[in-house]
Formats: C-alpha cells, structure tokens, sequence
C-alpha cells in the first residue's frame, strides 16, 4: 500500500471499516461478555462518575471500592467467594445511568449494584433497578430514598441523608453561631433541600431565616446576588455545588472582607479542592459540615487509621505523596462502608448467587446497626430497616491554620426523624 | 422498480431484521436495541429538519422534553392511563413547537440557530425553576400503578422487557413510515427545494415560511414523541433530558448517519449508541475515541455513511 494510501485512506476503506466496526460492536458474544459461572464469585456492579460533573468524586470512590474489596477478598471474601467489582462509568448522567444499570443486570449478570453518589443520577436509576430486580445500594446523601419515592431494591446503609444532616445541626448553629441566617444556595433541588430542611430546624430553635438566595445553575459570577444578604445576618449558610464554586467562594470573602457574619458550608463546596490556597484565606474560622473529618484530628480513631492507610489517604485528606491531588474524604467513606455493610447483609444470608437475592434483602433489612470498626471507620451506625436509611454521627469543622479542626460531634439521636415510609410492606 | 419503491422495500426489510432481533439477541442488547429505537425516533424527527430542510437546531432538547414532562406530569400528577398520557406528550411538543416555530423561524442560518439554542436554555431553566412541579434536577419518578396500561382488554407491563421493545418498535415502524410518506410527496420535494435553494422555491410561489414552519413542527412533534416515550418507558423525568448536551445528540446521530436519508438517524444512533457503550467499560477517554471517530467521519464521509453510499452508489437511498 502506498504511503498516500494509509494517511488518506479512500472513501470505501473508511466505510468497510467502518462496517467492520459496526458488526463487532453489534455481535453479541464478543466484547465484555466473559463471565464466570455464577456461584464462584460476587459480582458487584458499581457505576462510577468517572466522568461529566462527579468526575472528581467518582475517582475517589473507584479508588476506595477497590481498596475495600482488596481488603475482604484478603480477609476470604464473601461466604467463601472472592469478589469481583464490575466497574463502569455512568457520565454523571441519568440516562446513561439507567444504560448501565440494564448493562449490570442483563449483560454482566451481577448480584449487586452499588455507589452511585448524585441524587439526580439515583433518581432515575433506582426505579430502573427494582423493575430489573437488582440490589441497589446508593452513598448518595439522597433523601428522596427515606421520604419512600423509591422501592425495597434500593438501600443506603452508611450515609447519611440531607435532611438527617440539616437537622442535627441546626441547634448547634443556632447555639454558637447565631439564630438570623441567610441562606445561599443552588436553584434546583439539591439546595431546595437544604433550604426547607434548614428553614424547619432553625425556627424549631426559636431562629429564623432572614433571607434565602438561589443561584441558577448557569451562574459563573456571585457579586449582584451579594447585596441582597440583609445586614441583620448572624449566619450564612451556603451550600454551593458545582464547577463556579470556587469563583462563588473568592467573591464571598471579597464581598464580605474581614467582618462578615458567621460562614457555615458543606464541604461538597470543596471536596477534593485544596484549603490551603490563598482565595481561601478568607475561609480562616468559617465552620463546615463534614460527613467524615478531612483532617486526622488528634483524637484519630485507630479504624480512621486504618482505612486512611488502606485507601491510600494521608493525615491532610491528600493522596500519599501528592498533597494537591485532595480527596472527596467526607464522603467517599460511603463507599467503603457500604460494601461492608453488604457483605453483612450477604453473610447473614449465607448468600451464594442471585437465587438468594431476597433473602440477601430482608437480611438487610433486619440489620439494626453497626459498630465503629475498620469495616465502619466513620463511626457507628443506626440502620432503619423500614426506610432502607442509615443514620450516624456528623461533624461541624472549624477552618483552623488552613486546616479543619472538628469542633462538634452530634449524636446519632439527634439525626432521627419520624419515619416516612415503610418498604417492608412493599413487595419484592 | 422506481427509486422511491426500492426504498419502502429497503425500510420494510430493515422493520423486519429488526423485529427479528428481539429473538435472536443477548437480553442485554435487545435492551440496548429498545432505547437505540427510541432515540432513533429523535434522531429522525431532527433529520427532517436538518437534513431535509437544512436548518440546524440546536434545541431539540426542548421538544423531547416537552413530550416527556406533557406526557410525565399527566401521568404523576393525575393519573392519566400511559395510552392517553403518551398522546398528550405527542400533543404538547406539537403546540411547543408550533409556538417556538413561529418565533425561531424569523431567524435564519446562524441567528436561527443561536434562537433555537436560547429558547431550549430557557425552557430547561424553566423545568429548575418550576422544581415544585417538575422535581428539577432531581426529578421524578413515575408511581408503579403508572407503569402499565391496558390497551382493548390486554393489559401492556412497562416494566417488561419484551413489552417495552415491541412498544418502541412500533412507534419506530409508525414514525419510519410516516417520514417516508412525508418525504416522498409534494412536501418532501418543497423541503428539499427550501434546503437547496430557498430564493428560487419563493419564486415559484411557495410560501417558505410556511413550509419551514411545518418541517419545524413535525420535527418537534416526532422530537417529543420521542421523549413521551421515554418517559413513560422509563418512568423517569427530569431536568437533563432539556440540557445541551441532548440538543447535541440527534445532531450528531444524523451527521453520523448521514443527514436528509430516510434511515441514516438509525444507523448512526446504533453506531454511537453501541460505540460508547462498549468503550466506556475499556476506557475513560471513550468521548476521545468518540471524537476522533467524528473528525474522520467529518474528512472522509462528511454526509454521513448513507449519505455518502447514496452518492457513490445508490442514488435511491435519500
């Protein structure tokens, strides 16, 4: 063939390869189709954002899924079987989402499905999950699970939701930061979320919300929306997710200079973002929530250590020998949790293959709770076996030398709330 | 035999391999083939505007979403049986369409598509805006009593595979079949002659506004149709199916299999569906892969795979 040739291939060899394409893409049987027998492995689906806007988040948890099921094949693996993690990446992305669970079920043939993290993403997979009657067990903060939007497939047994988040912190805000909040937070559901949650909890301690801002998605710059917080504000509390967030933040403390009120924030703000950077200086003193503390504080628990070492974290949040690749630490604990909590689920099944998928479930649900461990290093956990949703301790951080220190820890109690739903009663 | 005669026969045997499929394929990839189906109705619905008329929409999102939340939100909110709720998403994406047709298509070449990216932004703004009833970002699900319908007496389950298939093949059959007859006839040819040389066909005393105002219409009815369809296949609605990035996917299922042919949306969804969905369980840089696959596509056949096999070879296949 001549040079020309192959830098200009003609029209008819792009279009024969492109039909041979078409065919090895279409003929079932040849690619990602080699499975083992069922019975001589678990098989777990996790659908990871590796990429689109949970990209950040998505690496970590893949690297925290990995090292977790590293560690119970070491350990013997699950009822005797070694488990294997089929991994793919749903974009970020509902309908890709609802692709890949289809792809778990009916081409991978797994047991389980596991890890999805973006509420909207779980919305419209978990529907999808129960049709194709497939284990589904969310680290999603969502709390569309316990209101009961979603059905008896669909488990989230170590994070906790939004709305167990919000109010067990209010009355520390209200106590020590201040009772006239303004609240600043995305337009769309995640911040409406936090916006009805906060505003309930904060008038049950006798505060108010003296005003709420949303900012649209699209937004990429903070500065008019700024005016608008009244200067009769303790508090803000912001929420802001997203690609701008860094922008979001820089403007704030430039709006706000050195006697601004209290700041309060979710570290989904700064997940994976470096503290210690000066455009966020101003953040010196400002408190956060934390699902798991960044930072090893000076009361580590030995099982912090331990799966900090085992994922590969170091005592600052970072990845071991790189101290800018920051981890998502508050919440990627969720992942490793969650495996465990199934291997539990699993084992007091005595599960060996799909035939035993409800009784896999109801053993699930009979679970009551699990104790701080290695398996569980974020801490203890109150499992709510009617609305498939776990309950825990959260953490109230204070920006301290570039740092989060852990100012407060609530108790387990103080995330409770009356049950909403009931999928016991529910079919399989 | 007459071109357009080979032609009906080539879609009457492409109906048939299709409908065979279901038997003959893994569970996984009939599955797969039902949503390629369904975003293949998209994809035509685009092509008649684009690849027949010439116009370049970029908010074909807004019309898809106007069939899955018209049709989603009468089933959620008020129950309607899924026969009725998928006829109101056929009939809201068709007065949407109307409604920005008529705005849109005082604008031409780049404006035009400058309008129709705006309006597609607003209107998915409007579903975060209106979260109380859409669920925003996060969505809604579709209740279990939603899930299936009883059509003369036999009850059709959602939620059963063999079922949603032969759903979304018929509607693939119907919307197939209508596009033929649409593009065969009298305004097929005022389409093309709108595409082709727009100044010459309002000479010859053609209403252009008015033809263009009804290729916009149809695209974003059989564009809502497809989202009707979704939704209620799926049970799901929400916010992303109005962003951007699904105004960008009929556009390039249609480049890809080749704009202003009958069954080029078909072919190139089924190419890129498959594509990505396979590259993404070998790589993370799969949308590389993806692009890098579009700039060949673009150098060596930049009317597509049918479009340009129409030209080489089968003049009839357009």
């Amino acid at each position: 063939m001549k040079k020309s040739a192959l830098l200009l291939p003609s029209r008819r060899s792009v279009l024969a390869g492109m039909g041979g394409a078409a065919a090895l893409l279409a003929a079932p049987g040849l690619v990602g189709r080699a499975r083992a027998q069922s019975g001589d492995v678990i098989r777990l689906g996790a659908p990871f954002h590796r990429t689109g806007i949970g990209a950040s988040y998505g690496r970590w948890y893949e690297q925290t899924a990995k090292a977790a099921t590293a560690l119970i094949n070491e350990q013997g693996g699950i009822n005797g079987m070694q488990v294997e993690l089929v991994i793919e990446d749903d974009g970020t992305d509902p309908k890709r989402s609802v692709e890949v669970m289809e792809k778990f079920s009916a081409e991978h043939n797994v047991d389980a499905v596991f890890g999805t993290l973006f509420s909207h993403v779980v919305a419209a997979t978990a529907p999808r999950a129960g049709e194709l009657k497939m284990p589904y067990f969310i680290c999603s903060e969502s709390h569309a699970l316990a209101s009961g939007a979603f059905n008896r497939y669909v488990f989230q047994p170590s994070i906790t939701d939004v709305k167990s988040q919000v109010i067990s912190m209010a009355p520390w805000i209200s106590d020590n930061l201040g009772k006239k909040v303004t609240l600043i937070y995305p337009d769309y559901a995640f911040g409406y979320d936090h916006r009805d949650n906060f505003t309930a909890a904060i008038e049950a301690q006798g505060g108010e919300v003296v005003a709420d801002i949303a900012i649209p998605p699209t937004e990429t710059s903070f500065t008019r929306y700024f005016p608008k917080i009244p200067f009769s504000t303790e508090v803000i509390y912001h929420v802001m997710v997203g690609p701008g967030v860094l922008t979001f933040v820089k403007e704030l403390g430039e709006h706000l200079g050195s006697q601004g009120p209290e700041l309060f924030g979710f570290i989904d703000s700064l997940e994976a973002v470096q503290l210690d950077i000066p455009q966020l200086s101003f953040l010196e003193g400002s408190h956060f929530w934390e699902g798991n503390p960044r930072y090893a504080q000076a009361d580590q628990t030995d099982f912090d250590a331990f799966y900090r070492e085992k994922v590969g974290v170091d005592e600052n949040g970072a990845a071991m020998g790189d101290p800018k690749n920051v981890s998502t630490y508050a919440h990627m604990f969720s992942v490793w949790e969650t495996l465990y909590a199934m291997k539990a689920a699993m084992e007091m099944a005595d599960y060996k293959g799909p035939d035993q998928k409800v009784a896999m479930l109801e053993a699930m649900e009979s679970i009551q709770g699990f104790d701080a461990s290695n398996a569980f290093p974020q801490g203890q956990k109150v499992f709510n076996g009617k609305t498939h949703q776990s309950f825990g301790h959260q953490y109230i951080s204070k920006v301290v030398d570039g740092k989060l220190e852990v100012q407060h820890t609530t108790s387990i109690e103080d995330t409770f709330y009356p049950d909403e739903t009931d999928y016991t009663k529910m079919s399989f | 035999m007459t071109n357009d005669r080979k032609l009906l026969l080539l879609c009457l045997g492409v109906l048939a391999i299709l409908f065979a499929l279901q038997f003959v394929l893994s569970s996984y990839l009939v599955l797969a083939l039902t949503r390629i189906l369904i975003l293949s109705v998209f994809a035509m619905g685009y092509n008649i505007l684009m690849g027949y008329t010439g116009l370049l929409s970029l908010g074909h999102a807004m019309f898809f979403a106007a069939g899955l939340y018209a049709s989603g939100l009468a089933s959620y909110y008020w129950g309607v049986p899924l026969g009725w709720a998928f006829l109101i998403g056929i009939a809201g994406s068709a007065v949407v369409s109307v409604i920005i047709g008529l705005l849109a298509l005082r604008t031409e070449a780049v404006a035009f598509m400058i309008v129709t990216l705006m309006f597609s932004q607003a209107a998915f703004l409007a579903t975060l805006h209106f979260s109380k009833i859409t669920g925003g970002d996060q969505g809604l699900t579709l209740p279990t009593e939603a899930r299936s319908f009883d059509l003369f007496g036999l009850v059709l389950d959602m939620t059963h595979d063999g079922t949603r298939f032969n759903i979304a093949f018929t509607v693939f059959a119907v919307v197939l079949l209508l596009t033929y007859v649409a593009t065969r006839g009298p305004f097929g040819r005022q389409l093309v002659a709108v595409r082709g040389n727009p100044g010459r066909t309002e000479m010859l005393g053609f209403n252009i506004y008015i033809v263009k105002l009804m290729a916009f219409t149809l695209s974003g009815t059989i564009a809502g149709t497809a989202g009707a369809l979704y939704g209620l296949m799926f049970g799901y609605i929400g916010s992303s199916f109005a962003d951007f990035q699904n105004s960008i996917q009929p556009l390039l299922f249609t480049l890809v299999g080749g704009p202003g042919t009958l069954l080029g949306p078909l072919l190139g969804t089924a190419l890129m569906t498959m594509l990505i969905d396979r590259l993404s369980g070998l790589t993370t840089a799969y949308l590389i892969v993806v692009g890098v696959l579009l700039i060949v596509m673009t150098l060596w056949a930049p009317k597509g795979i049918l479009g340009t096999i129409r030209d080489k070879w089968a003049r009839w296949l357009n």
